[in-house]
């Protein structure tokens, strides 16, 4: 028994190594390159970029590849490599309108400026396994146009033309945009730095409760105003330069949800909105944001509190998956030195228990005291 | 008694928006005077209690409270951390629904012990012989006292409610719809307990009803809401023997047929 | 973009030194409020949430070369969790790193508190999964700061009467709640409360860390730590009704080890560096020749 304890060291060793033979699987297979992960499981490292808050397809790609594919697992090990760069600045707010967009779709609107664009999406396709893809058959290449250079108007500012939906909330002129990842988070928030939080949410937390309110807890009566998904510019300013520079182009996801109106005597009717924006192509994440944004509104709105989706301190306590899988995990780790406080405890009230029973002569014969 | 009112009331308004909650409503408390506001649901009596009691706060207006050492506050002007402490020693609120008031999953005796272990009493054994003491004085029978309320009857939650909230000797105890869901049988058991319990400790009270009974049972003086305002006050036996307003007319007529 | 073939260069202990300095400030406003839990900027660890990353952080941030580190799990220096720390600032600190209580200038513990009376040149990091000693009675966090702000600590006791009613004495033996300096109501981390006494006018500084829920506090050397009880129900520790089977100890922590599947059993030192060194000074317990040999 003793054993198990003292071999800590050499376990773990040993342990690491078979995990790292796990890992490979069956030498006589060809070991997956980075480039293979990037180009053919896109999303999965879009997710992972998007859930560890770092765009880096290839550093993406290595998490995935270290965690042996488990997700949750990708996205903590690209977590922990984040939070040790330096922070060098912030950069100014991506700008969707000037989006090159890849897909483009309304829901509120059957055609709109800039066109409805289909993009790569699984959304039509019949869910029937390819056997062909078993092979390593050649892909015929896309049909492609040349892409409007001018920017596209959003849905919302569509709507914000003839005032019917409610403008981009303001904050103060001297609000600094929070970092939730360097700052203690603190109940009410800011709504910058909720979206931050559920930017990087559990894409399946927050899906459950994107449905949740849609079958009625805490309904909202969303319409996708627009999704889009394509590239954006990235631009810091540097203050010694006295102008913005280009960093690159990052792929983003965008969900604008047009939400239930509300009016009072005092302000006409208007849609109220939520808002989904995440790394690379991820749809799913993006319109479960919005969702979970807006009901996370209900407060500001002045709207009843009664669903779990509405709670921000549940919602976002409970979204980030690094540390709920942290928590429920560290279970595993020895806790025998409570056990042992409650151990003894049990054994003496039950002793304790049994004394009194002798004591009221209730004792039955065959329920003598173990010890 | 003494000469000076215990609560002073001052045009107090609340809006909800652009709806009126309750308009410009003045009054006074008296020490050991029990005061009934009635009204029917909507009516802005319940917004006038919780806006009294602190618990919402008003538009406008000022609730001034003579303190233990005779000085009058404004309780809007007081620190979070001193109302909550007058909320939870010198005053009570028992609410229609007992589960608001109580804690569930706690056995009574705690229920009724919490008030004096928040305000630092240390003892098992003197906590817990309090609490039976008050059970008794809510006609709760000593060997429920390890018992959770949700093993309780309504009847029995709400005068476990009762004791909670005089375990510390409160000076005023408002009371919102404290009958509510019980039925007439277990209501009349439960006013005549809270009449002589008022009248044994000198209680000031606040109690919302709808029931002009219960008004005429516990009161000394009521005020008629309608609205959002006050439309008629006066001692309990003149207004509703009396009644000089249509509607106080109209609401009278209506329970004498029941 | 980045130059992957040498990714991790990491700073001395890990934390990058901002990170730090926040950490730093985030201890002393700690210290300065005995038993207040003050938020800080919690940063991902390279070890899960819920394995320590509070305490991690805590000893990253006062780590420095000269240190000698001591970690242990349940008392232990060589359970895997304590095995798995130590390596890792070992890994990004280079210190001494030592197994004896006596040598080490850190100690990062996790449910335990050495037996050996600390001195005011040591610091005791505790990792921390709840750091709030109200959060089982109140689960709001904007409701809690309140109570803890206004000094609303009824509930607490409410908590105790209903033990001492349901069974007839206070049920809670390990994360006892205690005031501190006659202030905060303070959660010990899940030590079991044997340890609570250690902690009153410890001549070490206490540093406790909570990563996942990014809380830290602390208890300043020779502060004053009251665990809450009723006057008529006073607060006891747990006994133990053999010594420690290898070392004969009386008055420290065992640890129940089952021995066969009859379910005979011995009770060891949980302390382990306490155990060896009674061993070493002679000390033997009635079963300490056969526990030896079944160590391989």
């Amino acid at each position: 028994m003793y054993v198990a304890v003292k071999g800590g060291e050499t376990a773990i060793n040993n342990a690491h190594r078979l995990l790292a033979d796990r890992r490979r699987g069956d030498r006589s297979v060809p070991a997956m390159h980075l480039e293979q992960i990037v180009e053919q499981l896109g999303l999965a490292v879009d997710r992972i970029m998007s859930e560890g808050s770092l765009y880096d397809c290839e550093l993406a790609a290595l998490a995935f590849k270290q965690a042996r594919g488990d997700m949750i697992e990708a996205i903590f090990l690209l977590r922990a490599y984040r939070t040790t760069l330096p922070r060098f600045g912030y950069s100014n707010p991506v700008d969707t309108n000037r989006m090159h967009i890849e897909r483009r779709i309304s829901a509120t609107y059957k055609d709109l400026p800039g066109g409805q664009l289909l993009g790569p999406t699984f959304d039509y396709t019949h869910r029937l396994l390819d056997p062909a893809l078993m092979g390593s058959q050649d892909v015929e290449t896309p049909v492609t146009k040349q892409a409007a250079e001018q920017s596209t108007p959003r849905v919302s500012q569509l709507l914000t033309q003839e005032g019917l939906i409610e403008s981009d909330g303001d904050l103060p002129d001297d609000h600094q945009t929070g970092d939730l990842t360097r700052e203690p988070m603190e109940f009410p928030m800011a709504r910058d730095v909720r979206l931050q939080a559920l930017s990087r949410g559990d894409e399946g937390f927050l899906l459950a409760l994107g449905y949740s309110t849609q079958r009625g807890f805490g309904r909202s009566h969303p319409f996708v105003g627009e999704i889009r998904i394509g590239e954006v510019d990235v631009e810091i300013d540097i203050p010694e330069l006295g102008f913005a520079i280009n960093l690159g182009r990052i792929r983003v996801t965008e969900c604008q949800m047009v939400t239930q109106f509300q009016g009072s005597a005092k302000s006409p009717p208007q849609f109220t909105r939520g808002y989904g924006l995440v790394f690379g192509q991820s749809e799913r994440k993006a319109m479960a944001m919005s969702l979970v944004d807006r009901s996370l509104r209900a407060r500001e709105l002045g709207e009843d509190l009664t669903a779990p989706a509405q709670d921000e301190e549940f919602v976002i306590s409970h979204a980030d998956n690094v540390q709920a899988t942290g928590f429920v995990e560290h279970l595993k780790l020895p806790h025998y030195v409570d056990f042992q406080a409650e151990l003894d405890l049990v054994r003496r009230m039950r002793s304790e228990f049994e004394a009194a029973q002798e004591r009221d002569g209730n004792a039955g014969e065959d329920l003598e005291a173990a010890e | 008694m003494n000469e000076q009112p215990l609560l002073r009331v001052n045009s107090m308004t609340k809006y909800y928006g652009s709806r009126i909650g309750c308009r410009d409503v003045s009054f006074e408390l008296w020490p050991g005077e029990v005061l009934a506001i009635v009204g029917e649901s909507g009516s802005g009596k319940t917004t006038l209690l919780n806006n009294i009691s602190t618990r919402l706060t008003p538009t406008s207006g000022t609730v001034e409270y003579r303190m233990r050492d005779g000085q009058f506050r404004d309780l809007y002007r007081m620190g979070e951390a001193e109302r909550r402490f007058l909320m939870r020693t010198d005053w009570g609120f028992v609410h229609q629904n007992p589960a608001d008031g109580l804690r569930m999953t706690v056995s009574a005796g705690a229920n009724v012990g919490e008030r004096l272990m928040a305000i630092g009493d240390r003892h098992y054994g003197d906590i817990r012989n309090t609490a039976t003491r008050w059970l008794g004085r809510v006609e709760i029978d000593a060997d429920r006292v390890d018992d959770q309320p949700r093993d309780f009857s309504g009847g029995m939650r709400q005068r476990l409610q009762i004791a909670r909230n005089l375990v510390t000797g409160p000076r005023l105890v408002f009371m919102d719809e404290p009958t509510g869901g019980l039925d007439v049988s277990v209501q009349a058991r439960l006013l005549d307990l809270v009449r002589s319990l008022v009248n044994d400790l000198g209680l000031s009270a606040i109690v919302v009803t709808h029931d002009l009974a219960v008004a005429r049972l516990l009161s000394h003086r009521m005020m008629v809401m309608k609205d959002g305002y006050v439309i008629e006050q006066g001692l309990t036996d003149r207004v509703l023997d009396d009644p000089r307003e249509p509607y106080t007319q109209l609401l009278v007529s209506s329970i004498l047929q029941v | 973009m980045n130059t992957h073939g040498e990714l991790a260069t990491y700073n001395f202990a890990y934390l990058d030194e901002q990170t730090k300095r926040m950490i730093r400030r985030a201890i002393l406003k700690a210290i300065a409020i005995p038993g207040y839990q003050v938020p800080f900027a919690s940063r991902e660890m390279p070890m899960p949430y819920g394995w320590g990353t509070g305490g991690v952080q805590v000893t990253a941030a006062v780590i420095g070369p000269d240190d000698t580190l001591k970690v242990i799990d349940q008392g232990a220096d060589d359970t895997t969790n304590a095995v798995s720390i130590r390596a890792f600032f070992q890994k990004v600190t280079n210190v001494a790193v030592t197994t004896s209580t006596r040598q080490a200038t850190i100690i990062q513990t996790r449910h335990r508190i050495p037996e050996e009376q600390l001195g005011e040149n040591q610091i005791l990091v505790y990792q921390v999964p709840i750091p709030e000693p109200l959060r089982f009675l109140e689960p709001r966090e904007t409701e809690t700061r309140k109570m803890h702000a206004l000094e609303e600590y009824g509930l607490m006791h409410v908590k105790l009467y209903e033990d001492i009613a349901r069974n007839g004495h206070i049920a809670t033996t390990y994360a006892y709640p205690v005031k501190v300096e006659g202030r905060y109501v303070m959660d010990p981390s899940p030590t079991p409360k044997f340890d609570n006494p250690k902690m009153h006018m410890s001549q070490a500084l206490q540093l406790f860390g909570a990563g996942r829920e990014k809380r830290i506090y602390a208890i300043p050397p020779y502060t004053e730590v009251v665990s809450l009880d009723f006057e008529d129900h006073p607060f006891e520790v747990q006994t133990f009704k053999d010594p420690c089977a290898l070392c004969a100890a009386t008055g420290v922590y065992l640890d129940e080890v089952i021995l066969d599947d009859k379910g005979s059993r011995m009770f060891v030192c949980s302390d382990t560096d306490h155990c060896e060194n009674r061993r070493n000074e002679g000390h033997h317990g009635h079963l300490s020749g056969q526990a030896l040999e079944a160590q391989q």
